[in-house]
């Protein structure tokens, strides 16, 4: 069994049909693209995925610690806690808050005491687990050498690395699937490629499961095992890098039909 | 700097200005210099900061805008007066506390559970209806004592006993504040679709901001009631709502510390323009307009009043020498 299952997986708005019959299969510790031209339903199957907006129809199949179980339609934060994780297309960060607060606020469904009477009282309880909070956020954040910072606000990082917060942040809740919305976006092929390598180190270090959505082909075709392409909310192919390179469909989707 | 230097250097500031305050206001008390005039400003000050204290977490902290705060003093007070009033002795002073309290926080659950899907405006609107309930409520039951209100209320409250509650309501919110569940609540304010996608219940921590905010104001209102010994339902009317959030924007949305200077500087204000009578409102509507031109974002902003940089540093090597 697949550790995601997606079947027929539907989302209309009104009368318009972002996702359409989805039907998706990923692996554990498999790296997926999703990719797709502009408006072909890419965030919309991840706001699915996360809870974000209920699926009109269809099912998804959760499958980790030898458990399954359908996770459609429920909260953000319970999904959360089953073990999906995500970063924004738009950057979310909460930008008046420190680095370090970041990513303390995604542990908090981990933490260790209660808030009556420990928060209130800071208890000896509550000084061990804050330390061993900012001892873990410290270990995450030096994955992308971000520990130095800190105690910044998050809006003072340049863009690239509020981006590398983002996914230090979804990191954080010990997810076992990880979603990143186009983490490359809006960065230079340096910086996208010490993202890519990273990506890969992640996910060696922390037998993680990622699906990614990606604009910039030389991550997704480089970092990628298998790559679903979406277009007007349907799915057009899958299958390898090499597969989706020399699809027919696939090309005219992005390009346009050969007269 | 670690967490426990860092912890123990917060005590000793905390320590040296909480007690300090206590002394130099009581020395001042017994040299006759504060009469019971100047104290009515002081009791004001401190019952002010415990009802905005509350209301910070819930506005400034967790960014849910409420107009409803003088509802949840008025369960406070009405509960104390009628437990005082029915014995007289200093438990049924503690156990009119205690129970007014506990039932604004459990009017808070109430009333937070289905209004806080609402957002701004529309979440102002409903908690300024159900403030409007509470009072219309206090002027038709018989043992809130109808329009007339409830009078002869005794006393027992002292400076000493306001000092107290107002700084464990300041410690345990600061506190709050400071730990996980805190943090979840300001997540909710910075953005709340990703505080709920990493792993928050907003709903819940809304809820629970709302009705620790209630409590603190139950506890604001049991002491109004004990030191002004009148209570009347047009008090508890749409202005005080707007007295307690105008000490939150003014001392900055989000500052405990802004909170507490922005309750001392209004109360001040107020008592110095008194001599002014008819310019009194003109002044201090004039003075509001002024500090929002500029200062927007509050005295205090979002920020805290800390050591200042040079003492800072002094601190930080102290603690290596030892």
């Amino acid at each position: 069994m697949a550790l995601l299952t997606v079947k027929n997986l539907t989302k209309s708005f009104g009368g318009l049909t972002a996702v359409s019959d989805v039907n998706m299969k990923i692996d554990e510790g498999e790296l997926v693209g999703l990719i797709g031209p502009n408006g072909a339903g890419k965030t919309t199957l991840f706001n699915l995925l996360t809870g974000v907006y209920e699926p009109t129809h269809g099912e998804v199949i959760l499958n980790t610690h030898g458990k399954e179980r359908q996770i459609q339609g429920k909260k953000p934060y319970n999904i959360c806690g089953e073990g999906i994780a995500r970063t924004f297309q738009n950057i979310r960060l909460f930008k008046e808050l420190s680095v370090l607060d970041n990513v303390r606020i995604a542990m908090h469904q981990r933490v260790g005491y209660t808030m009556f009477p420990d928060a209130f009282l800071h208890t000896p309880k509550y000084v061990r687990e804050e330390e061993r909070m900012i001892k873990e956020a410290e270990e995450l954040l030096d994955i992308f050498e971000l520990s130095h910072k800190k105690n910044e606000k998050a809006k003072n990082l340049p863009y690239g690395e509020q981006r590398h917060l983002e996914i230090v942040r979804a990191m954080a809740t010990k997810p076992d699937l990880l979603l990143l919305d186009e983490p490359a976006a809006g960065m230079n092929p340096n910086e996208t490629a010490v993202l890519t390598s990273t990506i890969a180190q992640l996910r060696r270090d922390f037998g993680l499961t990622i699906l990614l959505i990606e604009h910039d082909m030389s991550l997704v075709m480089n970092v990628c095992e298998r790559i679903y392409v979406l277009n007007y909310g349907q799915m057009l192919a899958h299958g390898t890098p090499e597969e989706i390179q020399n699809n027919k469909q696939v090309i005219e989707a992005y390009l346009g039909e050969e007269r | 700097m670690d967490l426990k230097q860092q912890r123990r250097r917060n005590t000793v500031i905390t320590l040296v200005l909480a007690l300090g305050s206590l002394v130099i206001i009581q020395a001042l008390i017994m040299a006759k210099v504060i009469r019971s005039y100047q104290m009515v400003t002081i009791s004001t000050i401190c019952i002010n900061i415990i009802l905005a204290a509350g209301l910070n977490l819930v506005t400034g902290f967790t960014g849910q805008f409420s107009l409803g705060h003088a509802g949840f003093m008025a369960i406070g007070a009405y509960a104390c007066a009628i437990f005082t009033l029915r014995d007289g002795s200093l438990v049924s002073f503690a156990l009119g506390v205690i129970a007014g309290a506990v039932l604004a926080a459990i009017c808070g659950i109430l009333i937070g559970i289905p209004t806080l899907r609402l957002k701004g405006d529309y979440l102002a609107i409903a908690t300024l209806g159900f403030a409007e309930i509470i009072r219309i409520f206090a002027q038709n039951l018989t043992i809130t004592g109808g329009a007339a209100g409830l009078s002869n209320i005794p006393k027992f409250t002292n400076w000493p006993m306001l000092w107290a509650f107002t700084v464990i309501t300041l410690l345990l919110i600061v506190a709050f504040i400071h730990s996980s569940h805190g943090r979840a609540c300001i997540a909710i304010r910075e953005d709340e679709i990703a505080a709920e996608s990493m792993g928050i219940n907003t709903t819940k921590y809304k809820v629970m901001a709302f009705a620790i905010g209630a409590f603190f104001a139950g506890i604001g209102g049991a002491l109004y009631a004990s030191t002004f010994y009148i209570l009347k339902p047009t008090t508890f009317g749409f202005m005080k709502s707007i007295d307690i959030l105008m000490v939150v924007v003014l001392g900055g949305m989000g500052s405990m510390t802004g909170t507490v200077i922005a309750a001392a500087v209004l109360a001040i204000i107020t008592m110095l323009l008194q001599s002014f009578s008819e310019l009194r409102m003109v002044l201090y509507a004039v003075m509001l307009v002024a500090i929002m031109l500029f200062r927007p974002q509050g005295l205090m902003g979002d920020r805290e009043l800390g050591v200042p940089e040079f003492l800072k540093k002094r601190l930080k090597k102290a603690p290596k020498a030892e």
